[in-house]
């Protein structure tokens, strides 16, 4: 049980790392989006199952799913929103400058 | 060393590299896509904490921390909408 939890752990900590490498590096707003919803769905789910397999299920995991799911429907929701603001309020995709 | 502080630790210097882009990015929803990041991250701290130290009070926390960044988030960006606040 243990070694499962360790597992996503170190899932969860990659998609995190490279996420806000992504929020760092990437070039534009649109761009920018994807790490953004990467590391907020997947980087959460991950770290949250690990959460659940270490603490056995009890009272504890409970709380932790029912925490999940709150941040599996509304991350989405929030990027998409976050989106249609930009798209909304004139913001123009990059492109490659020298063709 | 003890795998939830390397969690802990790890969370928190990714979303110090967030703040840097909540202090230069060029528009408005860059800024707020950072902020929206980081209150995941930090929802993650407070429930590794909350198995670390075996309390039940602080996944109540998380929860509510969780909704708060939600609706703070989806109000910031329905109010953006449409203005030219932009460069």
């Amino acid at each position: 049980m243990i070694i499962i939890a360790y597992l996503f752990f170190g899932i969860g900590l990659f998609f995190m790392i490279f996420g806000a490498l992504g929020i760092l590096r990437f070039p534009d707003l649109y761009t920018r989006l994807h790490p953004a919803g990467k590391a907020g769905t997947a980087g959460i789910l991950s770290i949250f199952i690990g959460l659940i397999f270490y603490s056995g299920f009890s009272f504890n995991s409970q709380r932790i799913i029912l925490i999940t799911l709150f941040i599996l429907i509304t991350s989405p929701v929030a990027t998409h929103a976050i989106a249609r603001g930009a798209m909304e309020s004139g913001i123009i995709p990059w492109e490659k400058k020298n063709k | 060393m003890n795998p939830f502080l390397i969690i802990v630790y790890t969370l928190s210097i990714t979303s110090l590299l967030c703040l840097i882009r909540v202090i230069l990015g060029p528009t408005h929803y860059d800024r707020l896509l950072a902020v929206n990041l980081m209150i995941f991250k930090i929802t993650a701290i407070i429930a590794t904490l909350a198995v670390y130290y075996n309390r039940h009070v602080y996944f109540d926390v998380a929860l509510v921390y969780a909704i708060l960044g939600y609706i703070s988030v989806i109000a910031i960006s329905k109010y953006l909408t449409g203005r030219e606040l932009h460069k």
